[in-house]
């Protein structure tokens, strides 16, 4: 309420601005079970999907950097159908899976079946969620995976294999180390946009924050207000991941430069040192 | 010593007979033929363009070879005769024929995001699967073998060049390799490192290695070189001992680029 009247108290009509926002509405619902659940599912969503999306990248684009044409020419189909359709799309497209299989069967081919599921079982909305979203994701990985694997230099492929590393160790100990440097930002960027297309999953009513908050306010009407609490804690999450993003970053950075710049909690702890030396 | 010096001494290390290779329509290498005794040091020197890069890079099939017959140690590189046949090797077997070669880079190529002795260790641990404490213990004297004891910890962007290359031949002995093979090794340095580089080369050609050296030092490649090789064009022009080759060139091309480089 204080930090209202401070933002707002000076506008002819903040007052009813203010009473608008309900902020004590927000502070209600910010750590309400049903939003905190939300948020749980929508962190679940964002970090099995952008675990699908990288695992998969890596070996897309690993696949499309193959000499053997049908090896990548497979990835190039994958990624064009993956890019060239709306993840909203897919979203409706896995949960719908049932019309076209309505069983599902693992097992040796023309063999015995090994596993056997009715698909609505097997494919539920959170599975249908991060499977559209995973696997959408992977074609956007493989081409930045892509990039960092084009980035690092022909000879650091030649001299790992004069030491006679195969091809798939050089990939995993040599340039796929170095590639991180270019991959990172871009993955992080992902990452970010990840967390906030999790929401397209609320048409499923697959129950992440946005469908969280979306079902209470279909109840109390109270709608300005837990979208509010929605962006709050979207904004909070990405915050955290922008600071995340940067370490792994300085992680994958060491050896590119001759120093590393030091990180903002070291500078300020250098001023701090700095400080009472100054003075005397 | 003695006794081994004998038995190997009528089979090369290194015999190239009718070595051709091809990069789209140009023909680089047209028919070379070479052979390397065990514990020769072999400097190749010609004008660039000469082919002789593409030759040191077709002994460890970095380059596949179009034509002739190219042995290491008895053995066709990169091939396996069945029948009347050649076929490629398998990735794992050039992988693991590759590991008895060491090779230095004109570049270097160190992998910039190991430290100095991770590079170094990079070959035994991860192709010899030798334990990372055996293998640093090793690594640490090599890389005092070439001059760096205390820079372990060094990433190479914090390392000179001519600090650079003696990591990347400590790595490269690190295999114990039975061959190595020089690729202009001090074309990128500045001047004033050149001499600690090939300080390091002198001692490893003293210790019996067998080295294929393609370089521009002529007055290494006089004081050090049991052979040498001036290749022009894809041929091998002429052969033969250092003193004779640069004291008394029998071809006029041979002449031609002494007397641009002395």
């Amino acid at each position: 309420m204080l930090v209202n009247t401070l933002a707002f108290s000076s506008t002819t009509r903040g007052r009813s601005v203010v009473s608008r926002f309900e902020w004590h509405v927000i502070g209600q619902y910010f750590t309400s079970d049903r939003v905190l659940q939300g948020l749980e599912r929508t962190l679940l969503l964002t970090l099995i999907a952008m675990a699908i999306g990288i695992a998969g990248g890596i070996v897309l684009a690993v696949m499309r950097l193959s000499a053997n044409p049908i090896v990548s020419g497979t990835a190039w189909v994958y990624i064009w159908f993956f890019r060239g359709t709306p993840v909203l799309l897919q979203i409706y497209f896995w949960f719908n899976l049932n019309y076209l299989y309505p069983h599902l069967t693992l097992g040796v081919p023309f063999g015995p079946a090994l596993y056997h599921a009715d698909t609505n079982g097997l494919i539920t909305k959170f599975v249908a969620a991060f499977l559209a979203l995973g696997l959408n994701e992977a074609a956007y990985m493989a081409e930045i995976v892509r990039a960092g694997i084009l980035s690092v230099d022909e000879g650091q492929t030649e001299a790992a294999q004069a030491l006679g590393m195969t091809r798939l160790q050089t990939m995993r100990r040599i340039v796929l180390p170095q590639a991180m440097r270019v991959i990172i930002p871009p993955t992080g960027n992902e990452t970010i946009s990840m967390l906030k297309t999790t929401s397209l999953v609320s048409v499923i009513a697959y129950t992440e924050l946005l469908y969280a908050v979306q079902l209470i306010y279909s109840v109390n009407y109270e709608i300005v207000p837990l979208l509010i609490v929605a962006a709050l804690w979207y904004l909070i999450v990405t915050t955290v991941l922008t600071i995340g993003q940067y370490y792994v970053e300085r992680y994958f950075g060491r050896g590119s430069a001759r120093m590393l710049p030091p990180t903002p909690i070291e500078r300020l702890r250098m001023l701090a040192i700095r400080r009472p030396e100054s003075t005397t | 010593m003695t006794s081994g010096t004998n038995a190997t001494s009528g089979h090369p290390m290194v015999e190239a007979i009718g070595v051709r290779k091809k990069f789209g329509l140009v023909e680089v290498l047209k028919g070379i033929d070479l052979t390397v005794q065990r514990g020769e040091v072999m400097c190749i020197i010609g004008p660039s363009g000469s082919g002789k890069s593409t030759f040191l890079r077709c002994i460890n099939h970095l380059e596949k070879v179009d034509a002739g017959q190219l042995f290491v140690d008895d053995e066709l590189v990169g091939y396996q005769r069945r029948g009347n046949r050649l076929h490629e090797l398998r990735e794992r077997e050039i992988a693991r024929k590759r590991s008895e070669i060491g090779m230095v880079f004109q570049r270097f190529n160190l992998f910039p995001h190991m430290t100095a002795i991770d590079n170094v260790i990079s070959g035994p641990v991860h192709v010899k699967s030798s334990s990372r404490t055996n293998a640093a213990l090793e690594g640490e004297r090599l890389l005092a073998r070439v001059g760096l004891e205390g820079r372990e910890r060094t990433y190479p962007r914090q390392l000179s060049g001519g600090q650079q290359q003696r990591v990347a031949i400590a790595r490269a002995l690190a295999m114990e390799p039975k061959l190595m093979l020089f690729d202009e090794p001090t074309s990128a340095l500045d001047p004033e490192l050149v001499g600690e580089v090939l300080d390091v080369m002198r001692d490893l050609a003293k210790s019996g290695m067998t080295m294929i050296v393609v370089t521009h030092e002529i007055g290494f490649a006089r004081e050090v070189g049991d052979a040498l090789v001036f290749m022009d064009d894809g041929v091998v022009v002429e052969a033969g001992a250092p003193r004779d080759v640069l004291g008394n060139p029998q071809h006029k091309r041979t002449q031609d680029f002494l007397s641009k480089v002395l």
